[in-house]
């Protein structure tokens, strides 16, 4: 009795497994079993929480009133706020430049010396890039240290007077413009290296053959070549930079007098440390247009680039 | 005509040596730059408190070196904290990241299904937007699940910072991996997680060790979601640890803050020292290949 009523269930679950399984087996099903995990932290962790800021920015200090744009409003008529848009301008666009422009001559000469020794050379340079930001920027900050500064110490070598690197606002702007040149140059360096190696020499001897002079060569072979590593690379690095937070959190702390804020430090300082997470939302929500800008106009360069290419 | 040729190679060669000069003398002041505030700090971390204080004398050498700094941060419980808790999120984090970003490669590299295109640019976005613009959002996210300082928040929220990049040059690794080889593994009655396990995890190792050191290195370095989820000491990892509350009062102890500093940052610069390869592989495939 009882073997035969298990029988019938296996029976009749036979075709539904069996279908089940053929379910299973298909293609598309396991591809969409196998990126759901992606899926789920694509859309849980970042899309999610990007619409959830924008309601978040909507709503008044205490979170209880929907207020429109009032935040906005408010940041837009704030003189620090636009200190800040500035300060986070000028932070990202400069040391990018220097990264970029430290990072091509670096990988540069690495290119030039006998290929033995690169790999030494690399694994010093790259060394910046390695250690946590946080904690090198702890050594800087000591290195800028007023009464201790070692970097014055070197510098009243050459007989130049003591630099008060956090003190004074434009020297703590460049104060933290070096510590993230610093971080940043030998990511692209070694960028541009990687670039550098997959030109094919060829192209190089056949320049040599008709003449050219190592501007020439420079101009018209290695930069059109790496142009899209460039493009990509500077990309990167300006909304990295852009949205930059540890160098200034553990320097200056947004001092003297908000002027080093960038946006994130801006933002934690409203959202999270005064509590207001509304106008925080709304601040860090400000990067985004422009860093949106960075991305439409770069990758649409590195398409054109793959087009005329194909 | 001889004598202009045999002119002509050597102002050659006087350039190419000229060149080689330049070369070298670059490397050597960047490298000296480059490398100043690491070794600034473990100069200052072997000096003697007093040694610290002292105004008078060169502060790039060390007289009477001593190792009561590093003594005295090991022997410190909070610190020894710090450790675990950063060992405990980046080991999970870690393990989930690859599991994620493997199967999700896999099945975007190899299996042409609906939407597969538009995901793998959505992935590539994602990993545009940076976390700062999603902390404050993920800050109530967070809270609201009852995560706030807890390293358990962290384990949550950090693969936002990883799983993007790491599925993303793993999409570039699986497929570079000839099609001849799954043909063969079909034919054979391999199923898909069989041809994934069998063939392409070990062919594309090289790329899963450099997403996994990616992967260590981002969620050991992690600073801006530690410092807004977590306030007390016991659940702090390294960084915000040796930052915050090694870094108080008005006299600094520089010579301990140094010496944490130093020590936090060495299992990311272990591992790159012994897989520097594989660490400059990760770094520049998501760009070459993109």
């Amino acid at each position: 009795m009882a073997d035969s009523m298990t029988a019938a269930v296996t029976a009749a679950a036979q075709p539904r497994s069996s279908s089940l399984q053929r379910l299973a087996r298909r293609r598309s099903s396991i591809a969409f079993l196998m990126t759901l995990p992606l899926i789920c932290v694509i859309l849980g962790l970042v899309v999610y929480p990007a619409g959830y800021a924008i309601y978040l920015s909507m709503l008044s200090r205490r979170m209880d009133e929907f207020v429109g744009l009032t935040q906005y409003d408010i940041l837009i008529e704030s003189d620090t706020f636009w200190l800040v848009v500035f300060q986070s301008c000028f932070f990202a666009v400069t040391a990018v430049i220097a990264k970029a422009a430290i990072g091509f001559w670096l990988a540069h000469m690495l290119h030039h010396i006998p290929t033995k020794g690169q790999r030494k050379w690399r694994g010093m340079l790259l060394v910046p890039w390695v250690i946590p930001p946080a904690l090198s920027t702890l050594g800087w900050w000591w290195m800028y240290d007023p009464t201790y500064s070692s970097l014055n110490w070197i510098l009243a070598i050459f007989a130049v007077p003591a630099v008060p690197w956090l003190g004074e606002p434009w020297w703590a702007r460049v104060s933290v413009i070096i510590v993230n040149v610093w971080y940043g140059a030998p990511f692209f360096m070694i960028m541009y290296l990687a670039a550098l190696k997959s030109v094919p020499e060829q192209l190089y001897e056949a320049a040599a053959i008709d003449g050219a002079s190592s501007w020439q060569r420079l101009r018209y072979i290695t930069l059109p070549m790496m142009q899209n590593i460039i493009s990509i690379t500077v990309l990167f690095s300006l909304i990295v930079t852009f949205a930059n937070y540890d160098i200034v959190r553990v320097l200056t702390n947004g001092g003297p007098r908000d002027l080093t804020h960038l946006f994130a430090t801006y933002a934690f300082q409203v959202g999270i440390l005064s509590g207001n997470i509304p106008r925080g939302a709304a601040v860090s929500l400000f990067m985004l247009p422009l860093l949106a800008v960075f991305a439409f106009f770069i990758l649409r360069g590195v398409n054109q680039r793959n087009k005329e290419m194909n | 005509m001889s004598a202009t040729i045999g002119r002509r190679s050597g102002s050659l060669r006087a350039e190419r040596r000229w060149a080689l000069w330049t070369a070298y003398i670059s490397l050597i002041i960047a490298c000296v730059i480059f490398l100043m505030p690491p070794v600034y700090m473990l100069i200052t971390s072997l000096k003697t408190n007093a040694d610290i204080a002292n105004l008078q004398g060169n502060p790039w050498i060390v007289t009477n070196p001593t190792l009561e700094h590093y003594r005295s941060i090991i022997g410190n419980p909070l610190f020894l904290t710090f450790f675990w808790n950063s060992i405990k999120v980046t080991v999970l984090t870690v393990v989930v990241s690859m599991v994620i970003s493997v199967l999700a490669a896999f099945a975007l590299a190899r299996m042409r299904f609906w939407g597969s295109q538009w995901l793998a640019t959505g992935v590539f976005l994602t990993y545009l937007v940076p976390d700062t613009l999603l902390f404050i959002p993920l800050y109530q996210i967070v809270g609201g699940l009852g995560l706030l300082n807890n390293t358990w928040g962290l384990v949550l929220v950090y693969p936002t910072l990883t799983v993007p990049f790491c599925t993303w040059i793993m999409i570039g690794y699986f497929a570079s991996i000839p099609k001849e080889l799954d043909e063969a593994a079909l034919i054979d009655g391999a199923s898909w997680p069989q041809m994934l396990i069998k063939i392409f995890i070990p062919v594309a190792l090289p790329g899963i060790i450099a997403a996994t050191i990616f992967a260590f290195t981002v969620s050991w370095a992690a600073f801006v979601y530690p410092t807004a989820f977590i306030t007390t000491p016991d659940q702090m990892p390294l960084t915000i640890g040796v930052v915050s509350t090694l870094v108080r009062g008005d006299t600094f102890a520089w010579g301990q803050i140094m010496a944490g500093a130093l020590l936090a940052a060495l299992p990311p610069v272990i591992v790159y020292a012994f897989l520097m390869d594989y660490y400059i592989a990760g770094l520049t495939a998501g760009a070459t290949k993109g």
